[in-house]
């Protein structure tokens, strides 16, 4: 067995890894990664998105137990400091030794800080990592609070200034990029596209300072400003360094490794170093005597690299593609092949419009068969058709200039669509992904949907710019077969969740196997199954408890799974009113069978760590006391949140808790496509969060309003207004259509936000079907919901009523031990599951 | 923790030495399972009525190394019958025992017998 240490887990130090665990069998390798950095490896090109969500997990590019699940020990937190190449060994920061047969050096580069006075200051940033990103976000929180108007500065106008620039913008400041050439992004745009681009972004609020030597920083500790010439300040509170990349390469010079001059790491086509079982890749790797700043060509390195070693001849393209698009600014910047190109080699096609902001060259062979590179500004929705068009040496129009303006003057573009390229042409170039590569998956059968060509190929999964293509190239390979493009439940049911809730309705079909028998094939599994137990449920009202063996985990036993195989339970405490003598008996059920207690997010009790044996003897006793389910556990109606209203506020409109136990009380045991959730505020001052909610009813002067399809959870909305100052009858009325309307027609899954967004017309289309009725179908809506009001039943109580449903909770069929392997540990003053360890 | 899965190895029909009477058919609900208590093993029985067969396999889940697996769904992939955990979703052939949507270890399978109404499963010892 031999040994691959990897130095650095960064993008191209992960893609290794990635590559390497997709094409061989680990037994014959052993690998061992390294990371400088406390986390796993994120996606640094989208590194801006953290300011939005401070969301680092969402950075992530495999979580931390991927590595272990392939066999990769990753050792985060921990620099490498020596490589000995006599020993073949390595030294940690910790002073701990391993050895290896090959060595991967994939250490990346780090911001350059050029050698000006001061940058030590605090309130000086670079913007490489997530920690300097929070430490810009906190910096800003603190200087906003002294100085409102506050102001940040750039250094370096290129690709990442401008993106640190709007970040900084986003985050309250006053924006100013400072840059040294004369024009923006010196290595992407000409001088006229600069311009261009220079007066959307002042447009847009960013301050532009170009031709600027700054000579020093100013400030007493921390910044208080920049200066260029004797008179020339720019007072700026906080400066964030993006003046370009060094190599990593210090770890070359312990071990006499051959660099170049300005430094990196030189390597060969093969990836190798002067050393042979040394290889670098990514932003360290010297090739062709350039540093590449950009993922793709480190993710042909990190290829190169896996296949060296495995023994394969790969070698790296001898031409580098640096075509690139500006992302995420609010204006479309991109450029490719050679954007500058001398007159020697060919003419230049133009087209300037200042009151547009608009800017596109393209540069044209002498003979005009050949399109060599070009810039687009403020519109760069043709970029991905003329980057293919460069990089396949595809023919162009005997009018060049169509490519840019359109065959008819305005409008229409020249080129068809993506299906007239070659099979062989790039789609993905972070994940070099061919056309071929994504329509003959289709073609052949293997592939039906997007999502199936990004999980098995990759593409899109990189930077993202590709991502319309490759939805075009799908959705015409598609059509290409006559296949229409629509969301098929699984391989059993080739139908949407609407199309089989038309035919179970029409053929009232009433169980899974009728269904299957019906219109499907095989034998189901856990996709189809729980979406047909939600359409029974919605269409008969049937409770969990008919044919469990359907039900998700959750609903089967009618209580949330935990981590450790225990469950949880939440009686329904409607609208958050409670008498102290329930109190008290939640309380004595809680010590009683020792669980965990918790108030919840949606005014109620949670008691966790239920084994399934007691889950009947916890129900009972909680049910003998009054209580109900609280299908916590189902995709149904949870809680309506509700303020005390004009029952004990001084401000409050109307009863809005007794509102809120009306509308719990009709709604609870719904069972719908996802979960459901609303809530009442007794006034506009919405203490029940009323406009997170699915429904959201707020008193007002006259009446209600009624607002719908907010919610909080991954992506938080606010719901809109749907009616306004009508009474609790027209509310109901209004909420029976809505809701009906939703459960019959979204799709598995799909919270009433993201079903409002799908909708054509959207809010206003809803209005007319809802209030206008415009579909002609509200009195088919109500009646269908308050049948399935009056068809309520709680299933809780049914399962403890019923000795063959009691049987279901038992974790032994042949004992009636416990399951002798869970383990709980003690946290405050209560239990916890043990922790798992992988 | 790996202390766990040792316990757990495939059993070939031909390899049986001793047949554990568990309980009776008509406990078991239609395509669907219980855990049966063997020794100090866990063991989840499935009744695939839709198929009319019976599996067998270790309760407890590779993945988390829960005692959960008796607890999931059943159903096929192109034809292999297979069950999917109820904590994650990760499915196993209930012939072979692979995980079919993912790189887990692979899951032990034990023969099921039906005799005179009882419920049969073949250990080694
Ligand atoms: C217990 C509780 C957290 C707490 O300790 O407070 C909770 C716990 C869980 N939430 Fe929640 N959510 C709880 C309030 C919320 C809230 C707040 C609220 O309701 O006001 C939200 C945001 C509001 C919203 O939903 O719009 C919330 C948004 C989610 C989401 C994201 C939904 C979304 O559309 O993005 C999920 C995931 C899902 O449902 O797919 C989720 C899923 C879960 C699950 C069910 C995960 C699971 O499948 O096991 C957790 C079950 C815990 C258990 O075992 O009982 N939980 N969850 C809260 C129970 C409320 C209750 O009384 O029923
Ligand atoms: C804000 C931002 C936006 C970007 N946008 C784009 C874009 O739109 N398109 C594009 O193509 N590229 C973009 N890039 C560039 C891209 O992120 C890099 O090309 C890519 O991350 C390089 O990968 P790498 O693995 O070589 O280096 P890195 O991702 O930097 O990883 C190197 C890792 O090695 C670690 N390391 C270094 N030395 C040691 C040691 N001695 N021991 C242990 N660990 C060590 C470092 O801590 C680091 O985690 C962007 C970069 C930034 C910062
Ligand atoms: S936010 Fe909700 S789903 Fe997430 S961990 Fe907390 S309780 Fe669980
Ligand atoms: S524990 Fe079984 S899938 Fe996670």
């Amino acid at each position: 067995m031999k040994t691959i240490i990897v130095i650095g887990n960064g993008m191209v130090g992960y893609k290794f890894c990635e590559k390497f665990v997709k094409k061989t069998s680990k037994e014959n390798f052993k690998v061992i990664v390294f990371g400088e950095e406390p986390r796993p490896a994120y996606d640094r090109v989208h590194l801006s998105a953290f300011f939005k969500n401070s969301d680092a997990k969402a950075l992530e590019l495999a979580p931390i137990n991927w590595y272990s699940d392939n066999a990769i020990e990753l050792i985060s937190n921990q620099r490498i400091t020596d490589i000995h190449r006599a020993t073949k060994t390595i030294t940690t920061v910790s002073d701990k030794e391993y050895s290896y047969d090959y060595l991967v050096l994939a250490t990346g580069s780090s911001a350059f800080v050029p050698p000006i006075k001061g940058t030590e200051k605090k309130g000086v940033f670079v913007y490489r990592t997530i920690e300097d990103l929070e430490g810009m976000l906190s910096y800003a929180d603190e200087i906003k609070k002294k100085n409102p108007n506050a102001k940040a500065a750039i250094l370096g106008g290129g690709l990442l200034g401008l993106e640190a620039g709007k970040a900084v913008m986003d985050m309250g400041l006053e924006p100013h990029i400072v840059e040294f050439a004369p024009k923006l992004m010196p290595r992407q745009l000409d001088m006229r596209s600069s311009q261009v681009l220079q007066l959307k972004l002042e447009s847009m609020g960013l301050n532009i300072h170009l031709s600027k030597a700054t000579n020093q920083i100013l400030g007493n500790g921390s910044i208080t400003g920049m200066e260029f010439g004797e008179d020339d300040v720019l007072d700026v509170e906080m400066l964030v360094i993006s003046a370009g990349i060094r190599p990593r390469d210090e770890l070359a010079k312990t071990c006499d490794l051959e660099m170049g001059v300005r430094g990196g790491i030189v390597v060969n086509n093969k990836m190798q170093t002067s050393d042979p079982t040394i290889f670098a890749i990514g932003e360290v790797a010297l090739y062709n005597q350039m540093i590449y700043g950009l993922v793709a060509p480190g993710y042909e390195m990190a290829e190169v690299a896996v296949d060296q070693i495995l023994g394969d001849t790969t070698i790296m393209s001898a031409d580098i593609d640096m075509s690139t698009k500006l992302k995420l600014i609010g204006v479309d910047v991109a450029s490719f092949g050679d954007p500058f190109m001398p007159a020697s080699k060919g003419h230049s096609i133009l087209f300037e419009d200042k009151t547009k902001s608009l800017y596109k060259r393209i540069n044209v062979s002498h003979d005009g068969k050949k399109l060599l590179g070009g810039i687009l500004v403020g519109d760069a929705s043709d970029y991905n058709m003329l980057h293919q068009i460069f990089l396949n040496g595809m023919a162009i129009p005997e009018n060049p200039e169509e490519l840019i303006l359109g065959s008819r003057g305005e409008g229409g573009s020249s080129f068809g669509s993506a299906m007239d390229l070659p099979d062989s042409a790039q789609i993905c170039s972070c994940e070099n992904v061919t056309k071929g590569d994504i329509c003959n998956p289709i073609l052949e059968g293997e592939c039906s949907s997007y999502e199936d060509i990004v999980s098995c190929t990759k593409a899109a999964t990189g930077c993202g710019g590709c991502k319309p293509m490759v939805v075009d190239l799908v959705n015409e390979t598609l059509k290409s077969l006559g296949k229409e493009v629509k969301e098929t439940i699984c391989e059993h049911l080739d139908y949407s969740r609407q199309e089989l809730y038309g035919i179970i309705k029409i053929k009232q079909l009433k169980n899974y196997n009728e269904v299957l028998d019906a219109c499907g094939k095989g034998d189901g599994c856990e996709i189809c199954k729980p979406l047909v137990a939600s359409i029974f449920a919605s269409l008969y009202n049937d409770t969990a408890n008919k044919e469990d063996v359907i039900q998700d985990s959750n609903d089967k036993f009618l209580a949330n799974i935990q981590r450790n195989g225990t469950y949880s339970v939440v009686p329904r405490i409607p609208g958050g009113e409670i008498t102290p003598e329930k109190l008290i008996v939640i309380g004595e059920v809680g010590k009683k069978y020792n669980l965990y207690t918790k108030i919840t997010g949606g005014q109620r009790i949670d008691l966790f760590g239920a084994e399934l044996n007691d889950l009947p003897a916890i129900w009972k006793e909680l049910i003998d006391a009054g209580f109900e389910s609280g299908h916590a556990y189902g995709k149904s109606l949870r809680t309506v949140k509700s303020c005390v209203g004009s029952t004990w506020c001084r401000y409050g409109m109307d009863e809005s808790i007794s509102f809120a136990i009306e509308l719990e009380d009709r709604y609870k045991g719904l069972r719908s496509p996802h979960k459901l959730k609303g809530g009442v505020s007794g006034c506009i001052r919405e203490c029940a969060e009323a406009r997170g909610k699915d429904f959201g009813v707020i008193a007002v002067e006259g009446g209600w309003n009624l607002y719908v399809a907010g919610n909080g959870g991954a992506t938080p909305k606010h719901a809109l207004l749907l009616a306004e100052q009508i009474d609790n009858e027209t509310c109901i009325k209004y909420l029976d259509r809505f809701l009906m309307y939703y459960i019959r027609t979204a799709a598995p899954l799909m919270r009433t936000a993201a079903w409002l967004d799908k909708l054509e017309g959207g809010i206003e289309q809803l209005k007319k079907i809802v209030v206008e009725d415009s579909l002609n179908l509200a009195t088919e809506l109500e009646t269908e919901m308050q049948f399935l009001v009056d068809a309520y039943e709680c299933e809780w109580k049914q399962a403890i009523e019923s000795e063959e449903t009691k049987k279901r909770f038992k974790h032994f069929a042949n004992s009636d031990d416990r399951d002798d392997n869970l383990v709980f540990v003690p946290m405050r003053e209560q239990n916890m599951p043990k922790h798992w360890e992988n | 923790m790996e202390a766990i899965l040792e316990k757990y190895k495939s059993i070939a029909e031909g390899d049986v030495s001793v047949w554990f009477k568990v309980t009776t058919v008509d406990e078991f609900p239609e395509d669907g399972g219980l855990c049966i208590k063997y020794k100090d093993k866990q063991i989840a029985v499935f009744n695939f009525t839709r198929k009319n067969k019976w599996y067998a396999c270790q309760n407890v889940c590779p993945h988390k190394m829960e005692m959960v697996l008796s607890r999931g769904m059943l159903g096929d992939s192109e034809g292999i019958p297979k069950i999917a955990c109820p904590m994650h979703k990760k499915t196993f052939s209930l012939e072979t025992g692979e995980n079919l949507n993912g790189d887990l270890d692979a899951i032990a399978t034990y023969p099921v017998k039906i005799k005179d109404g009882f419920v049969f499963v073949g250990f080694e010892e």
